[in-house]
């Protein structure tokens, strides 16, 4: 009877992404919000507060884009996906961007048709073991209980990771994050292995962060970064570039405090006066206003900004910048310029 | 000899489609038939318009791919470069198993609660009565996660039996309980160790046979030979015998404790556990009311003539209670299993790698073929629920009510 009925939705979810590959920018104007897929809660990443709002690094990319195009940040409607529903709630209309830990491969890219937008965080698959194990090394961890998000990259990476090593472990599927924390802290589980970003932020929710380390293997490429449907450039573009801006922002120092004063008239760097719309139609190519970027920079801050706010050394999560700093300070996280 | 001529046959038209009752019933059949199959083909065109309009397809080729990742419960030999087909089908493997053994376990909880409700011992039958009444009112899927959530919890990890001075050890150094499952010993069977276990099935058989033989002789001649203690006798002695015989063939490998985990013996993962318990212990509550009022809906005379005919209280139960009962029982327990076998697609919830979790969960997820794997499942649940109904009406119908 479940399958019936679950069946029966897919086929009223394909009815409605017929309708919603139209032109997704128009929809959402439309609909005066957008309607943005996230995480069911991952601490610095996307989570809600005390006061149900949500918060956090991906929560940030949303938000930016809701800025860009209506000006106002709050008009998301923010919808928590596992990482078993995301793929079918976009491929179906009901989200129209996913901003979750979504590691950019060639199969979803091409195969499941979406379009990932950029890439707002490179991360790399890690473990996180008890200190008490005495492990230093992935590659000690021959024959140990592996608790691992089902449905994801992790679960493939791993499975290479420990053949290619000719090691043997027992993997332990589990639905969400919180589930994870729970088998792992009870030591049903030795490790446990997800993105490392995930790892830092689940190891901050701890009683004791300090008696768990994270191995120092990083055994995957993990480019995480927003997604739309494939076959709607324009709409994707408007994803694309509101990324681009806030990295652009970062770049040129623009930033939340700053930014309505650079925008209120042209300055003396031109690239800025574009971005900001003091000079040029950029926005209007995009089908948006012209002061879109600098809403969208003002709703968070700039890349550099959210980075520090949600997920940064001074929070919790304490993740350094590393690969994900600016290409200017040996990062990877650039943009194409605009003009 | 006929008086009553046939009435005048009047020929056919088609407004009798819809004012003759002898037609209007079957007009009205054909029109809700063509009704739901226009409806159906609708959803099916919408379907493959929509899919096609997105660039997708519908094919199974993904099958034959190798799946990438690996299953803990693996019954039939298994790893990450065998194709996704095989890992379904170790899904499917996992699913009977644990609908197998719910199934079993079920129907021993439910005819014992069943029948002790009736007992006339008031701690027993309320006792009984609690027992149904928590566990058929809340949902299974709550029970399963709590029966998870306490082993995980309170079992030791394998970390605790480490060490000079654990502070958890083995059950007679041969079970081991943990949070993540039940160690076992296995039986590790060498030449000669088949041959013990076919003489244990023989004996086996032979027991039912000499039973057989012992009722006949009763009935024929009135002579009662004993049957419990040669039954034991040829439960025991020649397995045993032959075990010796041949140098003892069959010897047990304990789980120890090696690098992180327990090694060598049988694992009952606690997944398994919880599910099968859970599904048992739910699904039980159920069985306990079906045998009840199946023992119920025999008259009281039933039990009042055989009490007259001098036959103890369990001899009236076993030989004239219980074969008119199960008449009543059958039938609702067949759709006890069947929900036993549909709600271990729950599995999930603890991590059981069951159908769902293979190819309705890590397959479907990791290909994006939604809609075959879901197309796949359909047929899966659907075959394995009709063959268990099948199999249950064969034997209802030899137990049912023999009109003469």
């Amino acid at each position: 009877m479940k399958k019936t009925v679950l069946f029966g939705a897919l086929t009223v979810a394909g009815l409605a992404a017929g309708m919603a590959s139209a032109a997704t920018l128009d929809d959402v104007k439309a609909r005066g919000s957008l309607n943005c897929g996230v995480t069911t809660g991952l601490v610095g990443f996307a989570s809600p507060d005390a006061n149900g709002v949500w918060d956090g690094f991906d929560v940030g990319v949303c938000r930016a884009v809701a800025a860009a195009i209506f000006g106002d940040p709050t008009a998301v409607e923010f919808v928590p996906t596992t990482g078993k529903t995301r793929f079918t709630a976009l491929a179906s209309g009901e989200i129209d961007m996913l901003a979750r830990n979504t590691t950019w491969t060639f199969s979803r890219d091409i195969d499941l048709k979406f379009e990932f937008t950029g890439v707002n965080y490179y991360d790399g698959q890690g473990f996180l073991v008890p200190k008490d194990l005495g492990v230093s090394s992935a590659k000690d961890l021959d024959g140990a209980t592996v608790c691992i998000q089902t449905g994801t990259t992790t679960e493939l990476n791993l499975a290479d990771f420990f053949r290619s090593n000719n090691i043997s472990y027992d993997p332990v599927p589990i639905e969400t994050n919180a589930e994870g924390q729970q088998q792992y802290l009870a030591g049903a589980c030795d490790v446990y292995t997800t993105d490392a970003s995930g790892l830092a932020s689940t190891r901050a929710a701890f009683e004791n962060p300090g008696d768990h380390v994270l191995l120092p293997e990083i055994i995957s490429k993990e480019p995480l970064g927003p997604l739309v449907r494939h076959g709607d450039n324009d709409w994707g573009d408007v994803v694309r570039w509101t990324l681009n801006a806030l990295i652009t922002a970062e770049e040129l120092g623009v930033t939340s405090a700053n930014v309505a004063d650079l925008a209120a008239a042209p300055t003396d760097n031109p690239e800025v006066n574009r971005l900001l719309g003091t000079e040029g139609e950029l926005g209007a190519m995009l089908g948006l206003e012209a002061d879109w970027a600098k809403n969208a920079i003002a709703a968070g801050g700039n890349y550099g900004e959210l980075f520090e706010k949600n997920i940064g050394e001074n929070t919790p999560i304490g993740l350094a910048r590393g690969l994900n700093a600016q290409w200017t300070e040996g990062g990877l996280i650039y943009s194409p310029p605009f003009r | 000899m006929t008086s009553i001529t046939d009435p005048p046959q009047g020929s056919f038209r088609l407004s009798m489609l819809i004012n003759d009752t002898r037609y209007r019933s079957y007009t009205f059949q054909f029109i809700a038939l063509v009704v739901l199959i226009g409806f159906m083909a609708y959803l099916g065109m919408n379907l493959v318009s929509n899919l096609a309009a997105a660039g997708l397809n519908i094919s199974f080729d993904f099958l034959g791919d190798p799946a990438g990742y690996d299953i803990n419960q693996r019954p039939i030999e298994y790893d990450s470069q065998s194709s996704h087909l095989r890992a379904s089908v170790v899904g499917i493997i996992n699913t009977l198993i644990i609908a197998v053994l719910a199934c079993i376990t079920a129907t021993i909880f439910g005819v014992v609660a069943g029948v002790l409700r009736l007992s006339n011992n008031w701690v027993v039958s309320k006792l009984m009565a609690i027992y149904v009444e928590i566990f058929r009112n809340v949902p299974v899927l709550i029970w399963i996660i709590i029966i998870f959530s306490i082993m995980t919890v309170s079992m030791p990890s394998p970390r605790a039996f480490r060490g000079d001075d654990p502070s958890s050890s083995m059950l007679f150094d041969t079970f081991a309980f943990t949070n993540r499952g039940v160690y076992t010993p296995k039986p590790i069977f060498d030449s000669g160790g088949w041959i013990v276990v076919a003489v244990f099935i023989l004996s086996i058989i032979g027991i039912f046979a000499y039973r057989r033989y012992a009722t006949k002789k009763l009935y024929a001649t009135g002579q009662l030979l004993p049957t419990f203690w040669p039954s034991v006798a040829m439960f025991f002695v020649p397995a045993i015998l032959v075990y010796y015989i041949l140098g003892r063939p069959i010897t047990l490998e304990y789980p120890e404790l090696s690098g992180f985990n327990f090694q060598g013996g049988i694992q009952l993962r606690g997944s398994l556990i919880a599910l099968w318990f859970a599904l048992a212990i739910y699904t039980g509550a159920f069985i306990a009311e079906n045998v009840r009022a199946g023992i119920q809906a025999i008259s009281k005379g039933q039990t009042e003539a055989a009490a007259s005919l001098g036959l103890r209280p369990g001899r009236i139960m076993n030989l004239v209670i219980l074969p008119q009962a199960l008449r009543v029982i059958i039938p609702p327990l067949i759709s006890q299993y069947l929900n036993i076998t549909k709600n271990s697609s729950l599995a999930i919830a603890v991590g059981y790698m069951d159908v769902t979790a293979t190819l309705g969960g890590i397959t479907l997820n990791q290909t994006g073929r939604a809609i075959e794997a879901v197309l796949l499942l359909m047929l899966f649940y659907l075959t394995i629920s009709l063959l268990i109904s099948a199999v249950m009406n064969v034997y209802n119908n030899s137990v049912k009510l023999k009109e003469r």
